[in-house]
């Protein structure tokens, strides 16, 4: 165990863990945040994303230690209820959700990329989303959440 | 009990949903209603409120806000925002002054399991849910006519308010009749819902109120349970199935960090640690000396495995005893042989749950589709009365059936009665795939008669599918793997050959094609369904449109067989065979969506080389009485590699009165795609010993951006009928509409799914030997 040091959705906080712990636990379990979530522990599925100096991370398989110092944003972080984010509010214009466990790695992928490629075509779109997995199947909504998100940054 | 002979464990899980619950309200924005109304008598020890009284289902707080209690629970599919809509119709109040509630044992009513789009047809016709809304109102009208001296049918209610009609000085509110004080009455049989023309609130695309919690990642999962002093379970699955234990060598873990207890119950290990990456690490770590189990049929083998079983179980769903006869007579007869493999339900997150097990006493929270279930075996599996333990949803990943929700209930219970401290489980991602309850495997015989004209005269079917274990139900723990290992035994195989003749008509596994007369909504008189039940070496267990989905795959294409046979336009020939006008309507709207062009398949226009595109079509009425659907898939099928695109999905839906139109389309969509999932990528893999499709490398899903096909969905609103079920319906249709759609393109028929590019490419060949 090590004192590690993490900057968080602006915050720092020190916690006292086994470097090599995956990211994922440290936000879900020390700092209690409810968006990263777990579920595959493989990289696979995209729901434990964050994004770490603007881009995607898969929490699950990122050691602690790596990213001490860095700026991370959780999804959490982006924004509330009452404020919703502009992604989070396209989101929540397209009613783009069923289950809704996804939508942390979904939204936090999407933001990364079209932070960087406003003017992404449907066809980026879809291959910046083409490791991320939603089981419900709600990717016709999610996909036009996103170009609405988009076309909110290109004004 | 009352609040002050509470436990310690009790006293805090209240006060936690109490917590929680405000922290939900706030997040989503309803209004804060009587939540301690009914904590007052919060009774973790007593039975579940009972369903034939009003107080069971609604409560109306002193400033007139409402709570109402279900028993159906929100798994993604929409259906808190539809039964809020309700209760706000029938209450004449504002949806958002409506806090709905739900399975909860020491709160709701018993509704036993969330399941099989059975939630619309229970709560929204004239029972339950609904039953306690227009009893509510009718109680409202008439206490109000009282205290106000106006007859009932001179008063109107809005807003909360009843009022006389043309004075609206003379008023009451909820409030001022009923608030915070109990109805006492039991509901009444004879209270009318208000029809589907008056509506203002139901029948109305309101947005889920969930959402922007989900969106920010406050909303709280069973994954985000977090209670005073929890430790955290990693369980050790065997390596392969039916292993057993040797030895555990629990020395091997001593020294690690955090680590609190080995906890070994017959065939059952896991460990307990102070944190989730300790436990992971024990878990990784402990030795344990497995004694292999027998060997497995071969992956490669299955169908004529399952085909081979002389341990059956036969079930003849219908037989009018003339179809060998009317075979024997037919001008041609046609037969053809459908396989479906194993599939998984596969949650993007892998089951989780928390049990705090305390003496005698437990308090779970579960992402269970059957909260009074789990009591009542969680009881069994920890020694304990069920009426002590309370069991709170709490959503887990979605479910689509009997994933992995209920073994990992047990999993965290059997962990925390061991350490007496409250336990926090989720699965690996290998776990949950290498031991949920998969949905079947099937083996379909079809075989047709037709008289010279083309048309169908008999239909047999015949099917085999393995089976073990399923949902828990009342008392069989041992139906998923937790239960197993420490020693329940899954339901028994009952062989049964020869079946008993079928007493009633009864299509829940549409078993029977829709094109059959008696009882079934078609044309053919002669029939004969049999199927067979084999015993599986896996768990098997409801997963989206269980049998259904498979029973209309076989159905669905093999009519289109029969169409192509004939040279006949595959719309045209199933409107030949149907009657009833609900399903014909639903079958002509999705062509009409789809500007479906009249003509037989294949496409005599398309090439046997390149890329081709092609439609197919498919209709269910689902479960046989439970949803109206029809689907078009728009196809193209690179005949150099095999590979299926999916350029176009229509659907059409007649579920009844719509209750939500936006949650219905979603509905739609996601089952579309689901269906096309499981069409083209997913199949249960194994070798001789264990599961070998265990995290999404090996068993492919479609990811979130794939080449995704536009879907358009036909709502058809019936506000004169029932009720009927929404989320199994298009998930039922997608595999045939895509490989009918594959055969009008190119030709060849696949009957085996998932329609992977090596299966295109060998019907394709196929094609050239003349055998399509």
């Amino acid at each position: 165990m090590s004192a590690i040091k993490l900057k968080v959705n602006g915050g720092s906080h020190t916690l006292d863990l086994d470097p090599s712990t995956p990211l994922l636990y440290a936000l879900s379990d020390d700092l209690e945040l409810r968006g990263p979530k777990f579920g595959c522990g493989l990289g696979q599925c995209g729901a434990c994303t964050v994004i770490v100096k603007g881009a995607a991370v898969r929490s699950c398989v990122t050691p602690v230690k790596s990213v001490e110092g860095s700026e991370i944003t959780t999804l959490d972080g982006l924004g509330t209820p009452e404020k919703l984010h502009p992604i989070q509010k396209a989101f929540v214009e397209e009613q783009a959700a069923q289950c809704g466990f996804c939508l942390n790695g979904v939204i936090m992928t999407a933001k990364a990329f079209i932070d960087k490629n406003p003017k992404a075509t449907e066809a980026q779109i879809e291959q910046a989303l083409s490791g991320v997995l939603c089981r419900c199947f709600t990717n016709v909504r999610m996909l036009a959440a996103i170009k609405r998100y988009g076309r909110e940054l290109a004004r | 009990m009352r609040a002050t002979a509470m436990t310690p464990t009790a006293r805090a899980a209240l006060k936690r949903e109490g917590f929680s619950r405000r922290g939900f309200l706030k997040t989503s924005g309803a209004l804060i209603v009587s939540f301690q109304f009914r904590a007052a008598d919060a009774q973790i020890t007593a039975g579940s409120p009972r369903a034939g009284q009003l107080d069971s289902w609604i409560a109306i707080a002193a400033d007139g806000s409402v709570t109402a209690y279900s028993g159906k629970e929100e798994l993604g599919q929409g259906i808190s925002t539809a039964q809020t809509q309700l209760v706000a119709e029938e209450l004449s109040v504002p949806f958002n002054r409506v806090k709905l509630i739900y399975c909860d044992t020491a709160f709701t009513p018993d509704q036993a399991t969330t399941s099989g789009s059975q939630s619309h047809p229970t709560n929204f016709n004239h029972a339950n849910l609904a039953r306690a809304g227009a009893t509510a109102r009718e109680t409202l009208l008439r206490l109000a006519s009282e205290r106000l001296g106006v007859p009932v049918n001179q008063l109107a209610a809005a807003d909360g308010v009843i009022a006389m009609k043309g004075d609206s000085a003379k008023k009451v509110t909820y409030g001022q009749l009923v608030g915070g004080k109990k109805f006492n009455l039991a509901l009444d049989g004879a209270a009318k819902r208000k029809h589907p023309s008056e509506w203002t609130v139901l029948g109305k695309p309101i947005p889920r109120p969930d959402l922007p919690a989900l969106v920010t990642g406050q909303f709280e999962f069973v994954h985000n349970v977090r209670v005073p002093g929890m430790l955290h379970g990693r369980v050790v699955r065997p390596p392969t199935v039916g292993a057993t234990i040797a030895a555990v060598d629990e020395s091997s873990v001593k020294d690690l960090p955090g680590v609190v207890k080995v906890v070994i119950r017959k065939n059952f290990v896991g460990v307990v640690a102070q944190k989730p990456w300790q436990a992971i690490q024990a878990a990784n770590k402990l030795k344990v000396t497995w004694t292999s189990g027998p060997a497995l049929a071969t992956h490669a083998d299955l169908y004529q495995h399952i085909r081979n079983q002389k341990s059956t179980r036969d079930t003849l769903l219908v037989d009018s005893k003339d179809v060998d006869q009317k075979l024997t007579g037919a001008a041609i007869t046609v037969k053809a042989t459908y396989l479906h493999p194993y599939q998984m339900h596969g949650s993007v997150g892998s089951s989780c749950a928390v049990a705090d097990v305390q003496g005698d006493k437990a308090t779970i929270w579960s992402p269970t589709q059957a909260v009074w279930f789990q009591r009542s075996t969680a009881a069994m599996v920890l020694g304990l009365k069920s009426e002590n333990i309370r069991v709170i949803f709490r959503r887990g990943s979605g479910c689509y059936g009997c994933n992995g929700a209920d073994t990992v209930t047990y999993d965290a219970a059997i962990l925390s009665q061991a350490v007496g401290k409250p336990v926090r489980v989720q699965l690996t991602r290998k776990d949950e795939m290498a031991w949920e309850n998969y949905g079947n495997a099937f083996v379909i015989d079809e075989r047709v008669g037709l008289d010279a004209q083309g048309n169908i005269v008999a239909w047999d079917h015949e099917s085999w599918s393995p089976g073990m274990g399923g949902r828990p139900g009342t008392n069989t723990p041992g139906n998923v793997i937790t239960g197993t290992l420490i020693g329940f035994n899954p339901a028994p195989f009952t062989p049964r050959s020869p079946s008993p003749d079928p007493t009633s008509f009864n299509n829940g596994s549409n078993g029977i094609p829709s094109y059959i007369a008696r009882g079934g909504t078609g044309t053919v008189q002669s029939v004969r369904v049999m199927t067979h039940g084999v015993p599986s070496d896996f768990y098997t267990g409801p997963l989206r449109s269980p049998a259904r989905l498979q029973n209309t795959f076989a159905h669905e294409c093999f009519m289109d067989e029969l169409a192509a046979r004939v040279k006949a336009d595959p719309v045209a020939y199933r409107l030949r065979h149907l009657r009833d006008p609900r399903l014909i309507d639903a079958l002509n709207a999705v062509v009409k969506a789809a500007n479906w062009t009249p003509r037989p398949s294949p496409n005599p226009a398309n090439g046997r080389t390149g890329v081709v595109s092609g439609r197919g079509v498919s209709c269910v009425l689902y479960e046989g009485d439970n949803g109206y659907c029809g689907l078009v898939a728009e196809v193209e099928v690179d005949q150099s590699t095999g590979k299926i695109s999916v350029k176009r999905i229509v659907t059409s839906a007649d579920v009844g009165p719509i209750s939500n139109p936006d949650g219905l389309r979603n509905q739609m969509e996601g089952g579309s795609l689901q269906g096309m999932s499981r069409a083209l990528l997913e199949e249960v893999t194994w070798d001789n010993e264990k599961i070998t499709s265990v995290d999404w490398r090996t068993y492919p899903t479609l990811p979130l951006g794939f080449d995704v096909p536009k879907i358009e969905t036909v709502l058809i609103n019936r506000p004169d009928e029932e009720a009927f079920g929404a989320g199994e319906t298009s998930i039922t249709l997608a595999a045939a509409a895509i490989g009918n759609a594959v055969f009008d393109a190119t030709g060849a028929r696949l009957r085996q799914i998932p329609f992977t590019p090596e299966r295109v490419k060998t019907a394709l060949d196929a094609r050239s030997q003349g055998s399509s």
